[in-house]
């Protein structure tokens, strides 16, 4: 099966845990007409990680490495939840069945439904446990 | 008015000069014959021991400098036999290599004999109960204290640094009536017995604490001595002249440097010249009778000046003032002597971090924190949370094994630490003395 176009590229990028961080990189890729389709920040002592779904990643990855931020890119997969209760469940049953870890994850809501973003151990598995079960995996495309 | 030694604590100021030309001029002769290192460095300097015909041909000899010990690592300096050495003690040095210091039985004896009269110069004897609160073990000053207060009669609780709720009781229980530790763990047990609805000043017998091993002011003396109903000295002494050597006396004015013990010079640090009594310079001792390692005027990189008028107390030795400041970077952290050159040393072994550091010292109630601040490399960053902590705490592992002291460890962006030119500023000291 090609998982490849169901691979997305997240970019991460290392931040001090300090006030004008998040505001500096938004600025940055707002100045390149980057748009960001989903993020989150984990934390940690004294730093931290954003991470985002960005339309033009490579652009997104040149502008903030010209700033100096370590950058760098992670394969991700987006899950389309049924924006319901249970709707995380059963993504997350499939993968824990198949012995898959999730390392970590980030959800919104999409326009048409909820969106999973999920960092896991083993991509191509996840990819074809997550689709023989008949959830819907969106493809990079409509990312980027 | 007690002596231990009133003998050489009240010689007058010519007999007192006679003996130190004495010993100065046997110490030459020896180390001239038998000390590789300093039979070379009179050669370089042009100085034989024929040229020391008075005590004041002492600025003929040459210096020795922190670096010396550091190349000499770990005993290549030494006058003494393994087979005559009964101690080694071990001090951080600039670079990864620590100091190594031999001892043997004489050099002890000399050093608990200097600490025996300054106990009794600050009034302590037989009757009292000395809790030393000094670390013990490589570091000088738990076991050097230890045999001082043994030496006078007192009876020792060697309590060492830590679990200071169980210091207390003690301290409380035994009736201790002095305790020898830093001035920023003095302040620390006299917080936390306020915790613990204790009382210092009333609910306990102190009555006089010995304090050093880092610097502190008349300020944080008149606050501990109002606070704590105790009489505070100040202590002085570096592990490579034997470890803390010299207190004041109840005259709280400057450090009583024995004169058979020491000779003491204060060297503008600029020029090298030595300067006169009560100008403010390098702190330079020769050791006059230091047997394994040696020390001719080792510059110790202390700022202070030097009293030689005889001390109101009837002592005529000359006295140290209150140390100033450090002609070089050094930090004292919690009692422990820091260089910054041995983080830059131990952070070249990391290849996650980049070379450039940020120390940031502060005080958080009585105790030191000391942060650095690394910058992550590029080839390093993870985008995993776990793997950047692994890195954080593998700093600062390597660091705390270098150093001797716990370190917190920021990970910082790349480029984000400031750059200089020339001298660097490496180093943000918040605490305010």
């Amino acid at each position: 099966m090609d998982t490849k176009k169901y691979v997305i590229k997240q970019i991460s990028i290392f931040s001090e845990n300090r006030p004008g961080r998040l505001a500096s990189v938004a600025q940055a890729l707002g100045e390149e007409k980057i748009n960001i389709l989903a993020f989150s920040i984990a934390e940690a002592n004294g730093f931290g990680v954003i991470r985002a779904l960005v339309d033009h990643p490579e652009e997104a990855y040149e502008k903030l490495s010209s700033l100096g931020y370590n950058v760098a890119f992670t394969d991700v997969i987006a899950v389309q939840m049924k924006d319901q209760p249970g709707g995380l469940f059963e993504i997350a049953k499939v993968l824990g069945d198949a012995e898959i870890n999730i390392e970590y994850s980030y959800a919104y809501s999409g326009k048409t439904a909820a969106v999973l973003i999920l960092r896991v151990d083993q991509v191509d598995d996840a990819i074809e446990k997550i689709l023989s079960s008949g959830a819907t995996l969106l493809e990079h495309s409509i990312f980027h | 008015m007690q002596f231990w030694d009133p003998r050489i604590e009240e010689l007058s100021k010519a007999d007192l000069q006679k003996m130190q030309y004495k010993l100065l001029k046997s110490l030459v002769c020896r180390l001239y014959s038998f000390s590789p290192f300093y039979h070379d460095r009179m050669k370089e300097q042009k100085v034989h021991p024929d040229d020391i015909k008075e005590l004041a041909d002492v600025t003929k000899l040459p210096f020795m400098f922190k670096r010396d010990l550091r190349d000499s690592y770990p005993n290549k300096i030494f006058t003494a036999t393994q087979e005559e050495l009964v101690r080694y003690h071990v001090s951080s040095g600039t670079t990864g290599k620590p100091t190594v210091v031999g001892y043997t039985q004489k050099d002890l004896d000399s050093w608990t004999t200097s600490l025996a009269r300054g106990f009794t110069a600050i009034g302590l004897g037989r009757g009292d109960v000395i809790q030393v609160s000094y670390g013990y073990g490589l570091f000088t000053g738990g076991l050097g204290v230890h045999y001082g207060a043994e030496r006078i009669g007192a009876t020792v609780l060697p309590t060492s640094v830590g679990n200071t709720e169980r210091q207390i009781e003690l301290m409380q229980d035994l009736e201790v009536t002095a305790i020898a530790c830093t001035p920023s763990y003095l302040l620390h047990i006299g917080e936390v017995a306020e915790k613990m609805g204790i009382d210092i000043k009333k609910d306990t017998h102190l009555k006089t604490g010995i304090l050093g091993a880092e610097p502190w002011t008349e300020g944080m003396r008149t606050r501990m001595e109002n606070w704590l109903g105790i009489r505070a000295y100040d202590i002085y002494g570096t592990s490579e002249l034997s470890g803390p050597m010299f207190t004041e006396c109840t005259e709280q004015n400057g450090f009583h440097v024995w004169s058979d013990i020491a000779l003491v010079e204060v060297i503008d640090p600029k020029t090298g010249e030595q300067l006169e009594s009560g100008e403010k310079g390098d702190l330079t001792l020769t050791m006059l009778q230091k047997e394994a390692l040696p020390m001719i005027r080792y510059r110790i990189g202390d700022i202070s000046s030097v009293d030689e008028d005889v001390c109101p107390c009837g002592r005529t030795s000359p006295r140290i003032k209150r140390i100033q400041g450090r002609v070089d970077d050094m930090l004292i952290i919690r009692g422990i002597n820091v260089f910054p050159s041995q983080v830059e040393y131990a952070l070249m072994s990391i290849p996650e971090v980049g070379q450039h550091f940020q120390i940031v010292v502060e005080r958080t109630g009585a105790l030191d924190d000391m942060l650095v601040k690394v910058e992550l490399t590029k080839e390093s960053f993870s985008d995993k949370i776990t793997d950047l902590m692994q890195i954080q705490q593998k700093v600062e592992h390597r660091l705390r094994n270098a150093l001797n002291v716990a370190v917190d460890v920021e990970l910082v962006e790349p480029g984000s630490l400031p750059r200089f030119e020339g001298k660097s500023k490496k180093v943000i000291d918040k605490r305010s003395l």
